[in-house]
């Protein structure tokens, strides 16, 4: 019997960990994952009495009153009429819709010079193939600057509910240090699964975002479903890769600046397009030709704007959630 | 075109612009920044509303390339102007009154956030007074809908975050409300700007057709937007949202943000259904009862609060009631006194909670009705502001409560039908309202015999009384010279139809 391979030389070589894997003899894995399952979370009848006590005692302060037979009585009833008047609302919106003009009919008031316009002239003066986004950056453009700003909004107000301060603790929160610790524990580390599907996927993503949002004149597509997928991107990226990783190019000061700068280049960009358009100036942003890259004048900058201030918020509102900090 | 008329544009976008600026400043940065806007926007508005009333037209002007049914489009008359100055005069006093506040009960680094949501407010705020296009109106209504929850939670204790989900729960079944009816009037009538659509209307009533839609349609913007400005049965989710709030938050909740969807019902009424549409479908009706409940209910929950900041949340509701009254009235003068008292009530609420806060600041902050005994000596302008406020809202002649009060029973003469309950509503809430204001101002101007509380000098609060001052000169200036903001809402209204 001879053997090429000492026994030692063997237990390094693949072939070993392979058989050894395929027997199902070792977990390759094993003391590599840090995560350990918590404890599930049991009540003892003691804790549970304590819990329903102090529930009753935060009512009483707040509201004064004890949930007297009369006041259980008015509950009940409230839930009762709320079925009730939700019912009849339902039954009157239904009704409604069925006196609404036929869906697809040719005569639908819906079906007006309005969209006329935008199907038949949308390409030549707005310069985009994609009519959806012609519409949405172009023609009605004040609407959409709203409703960026209300994504803005929403992560300011995220932002004051649950970003936590570095040095102030008013004894009921939790500093922003003890909340890394508690993300320390509780988020899974170098988890090689998911380390080599996110460096396989996160690629491709990001791509495949951008192409999204630079194709939005083109094809389907635009700034906001492009920031989600890039969003989601980075989410994953940061799952896998946690946030030492992530700090590198991705701070508070990177979304700050970030979107701070794509919302005031959609203002501004707007507002010049605003105010020529309201006073009859000429507008000197050039439409090229329709169906190239560079083209469709303002719209292609103004997704990439949008797609920054999406993509941003996304990642924001999930850091926030997780560790109330970047 | 003048360049006079690229004022509603550049108000709106500078307010908008600014919120973007302060999220990269520091707070003090921040402060300043939101002032000048405020104050910035204020005299442009002035001075648009100089231009209107010479002109006596109102005119539209084009957001971009594309003309109206194509593209954005606003649109400015006098009531619009005026409204904008207005506000921005309100909110900026709101922010001096509750500087000092601010600064105690919000994170220092959470300061520059405050300010982002005031001018994104008052952005939303012009945009729903300027807007000529039903679906900009829905999407500011949704930012100021957001911005108004950062408000009320900005303030971290328990019973703010609660409020702040209250106002979120009812706020958006407002908004849906709203959304399901802009989206079935675009069914029924293919367009989205104001005008295109009262046409519309008033073709398919010609023909008959869809008319059962179209009145469902009305009652639910109706509903969604009473729903919003807290109209009697829904307004469960104000007290605790004006009354645990910082006090900026609270005074610009009260008197702008829940008149701002006001206003926008009214141009809805006139612009998108015409008033005479509104006026003969029986939603009118409805109003008019709710209104005169919320007179009565809300002036009794004002009776029996004893925390003090609470039955001033409380007197909003009847004086919501009042502006729906008045509404429901269908009358030209009704809607007039309407308009009145939106501008009369938002000075005097908002200069209410702005002297509250001295009173209990001054009574060991406590909220309670029985700490508050000579209040008024401790803090001298405090008392004088709560006075004054507190004799608006009662209707005590030579104060812009009393003015709006006379318009509403001067309407009430015009419809033979509703005159009877509006005048004894009128007279039982009128009422209500001195005994729980007068109560009041007679327990801050009793001496308290020994009392632990110091007494607070004006010198250590400048900015405060600078705002109280003002504000007791905007309702003195409000209740003398009512003519021509009278004057005003009228030829406003005439350019609306």
């Amino acid at each position: 019997m001879s053997r090429k391979k000492t026994e030692k030389e063997y237990q390094k070589s693949f072939a070993y960990y392979f058989f050894r894997w395929l027997n199902g003899e070792k977990d390759e894995y094993l003391g590599e994952v840090e995560i350990t399952p918590k404890e599930p979370y049991r009540e003892t009848e003691e804790e549970k009495r304590a819990r329903i006590r102090g529930k009753r005692a935060i009512f009483l302060r707040l509201y004064g009153a004890k949930k007297t037979r009369a006041v259980r009585a008015f509950e009940l009833f409230y839930k009762a009429a709320s079925v009730v008047f939700c019912g009849i609302l339902i039954c009157l919106l239904l009704l409604t819709v069925s006196y609404l003009p036929p869906t697809g009919a040719a005569d639908k008031p819906v079906n007006n010079e309005v969209s006329e316009r935008y199907i038949e002239n949308g390409l030549q003066e707005t310069g985009a193939v994609n009519i959806v986004s012609g519409m949405i950056l172009d023609y009605r453009a004040f609407d959409t600057l709203g409703e960026s700003h209300v994504l803005f909004i929403a992560t300011i107000t995220v932002l004051i509910l649950l970003r936590l301060d570095k040095k102030k603790n008013d004894g009921a929160g939790i500093t922003a240090e003890q909340a890394e610790l508690n993300d320390a524990v509780y988020e899974p580390k170098s988890d090689t699964i998911l380390q080599t599907a996110a460096f396989i996927l996160v690629p491709v993503i990001m791509i495949f975002g951008l192409y999204v949002i630079l194709n939005g004149h083109l094809g389907p597509g635009g700034g906001f479903s492009g920031g989600a997928i890039i969003g989601a991107g980075l989410i994953l990226y940061l799952n896998a890769f946690g946030f030492e990783k992530t700090e590198r190019f991705f701070t508070e000061k990177t979304y700050k600046w970030v979107s701070f700068g794509a919302l005031s280049f959609y203002c501004l960009a707007k507002s010049y397009s605003f105010y020529t358009g309201a006073n009859h100036l000429e507008n000197i942003i050039p439409k090229g030709t329709p169906g190239a890259i560079l083209s469709s004048g303002l719209i292609l900058p103004l997704n990439i704007a949008v797609g920054l201030v999406v993509a941003c918020t996304m990642y924001a509102f999930y850091v926030l959630f997780r560790k109330g900090g970047f | 075109m003048d360049f006079v008329c690229n004022i509603p544009f550049i108000s709106i976008l500078l307010s908008l612009f600014s919120g973007t600026i302060c999220s990269v400043l520091p707070g003090r940065a921040a402060k300043w920044v939101n002032t000048a806007v405020i104050v910035s926007v204020g005299i442009m508005s002035a001075i648009l509303l100089v231009y209107v009333n010479g002109t006596q037209e109102s005119f539209v002007y084009m957001m971009g390339h594309f003309p109206a049914p194509w593209g954005n489009e606003i649109r400015a008359g006098v009531l619009e102007a005026g409204m904008a100055l207005f506000f921005c005069m309100i909110m900026l006093l709101c922010m001096w009154g509750g500087r000092k506040k601010l600064d105690e009960e919000v994170e220092e680094s959470k300061h520059n956030l405050y300010y982002i949501l005031v001018n994104l407010i008052l952005s939303s705020l012009l945009a729903l007074i300027y807007t000529n296009d039903l679906f900009t109106a829905y999407v500011f209504v949704e930012i100021n809908t957001i911005a108004a929850c950062g408000l009320i939670m900005i303030r971290q204790i328990g019973r703010t975050l609660e409020a702040a989900v209250r106002y979120m729960i009812m706020s958006l079944v407002g908004s849906g409300l709203l959304l399901i009816g802009i989206c079935m009037l675009y069914d029924l009538t293919g367009h989205l700007l104001m005008s295109n659509i009262q046409e519309a209307v008033a073709q398919i009533l010609e023909e008959g057709t869809y008319t059962v839609p179209l009145v469902i349609t009305m009652a639910l913007m109706v509903t969604g937007l009473a729903i919003k400005s807290a109209l009697f049965p829904f307004h469960a989710w104000l007290p605790d949202a004006y009354g645990y709030s910082t006090i900026s938050s609270a005074a610009i909740l009260s008197s702008l943000v829940s008149k701002g969807y006001i206003f926008l019902l009214i141009k809805i009424i006139y612009r998108v259904f015409g008033f005479s549409v509104f006026h003969d479908s029986h939603i009118i009706n409805v109003l008019f009862v709710f209104g005169l409940a919320a007179m009565i209910f809300g002036s009794l929950s004002a009776i029996k609060e004893s925390d003090i900041r609470r039955m001033i949340a409380f007197s909003s509701v009847a004086q919501i009631g009042y502006i729906y009254m008045g509404i429901g009235l269908g009358t030209k003068v009704g809607m007039i006194a309407s308009i009145y008292h939106i501008i009369g009530h938002a000075a005097g609420k908002a200069l209410l909670f702005i002297a509250v806060i001295g009173l209990t600041d001054a009574s060991g902050f406590s909220r309670s009705f029985f700490d508050l005994d000579g209040a008024a000596y401790r803090n001298k302008i405090a008392g004088i502001g709560f006075t004054v406020g507190a004799l608006s809202m009662v209707g005590v002649p030579m104060f812009a409560g009393f003015v709006s009060k006379l318009l509403f029973a001067q309407a009430a003469v015009n419809n033979v039908g509703k005159l009877m309950p509006t005048m004894i509503v009128l007279a039982v809430s009128t009422i209500l309202n001195a005994i729980y204001f007068m109560k009041t101002v007679i327990r801050i101007y009793t001496p308290a015999e020994n009392t632990e509380f110091a007494v607070i000098p004006l010198k250590r609060e400048k900015l405060y009384g600078v705002a109280v001052v003002l504000f007791v000169i905007l309702n003195i200036t409000l209740g003398m010279l009512s003519q021509p903001v009278v004057d005003m809402i009228r030829s406003g209204l005439e350019m609306f139809a």
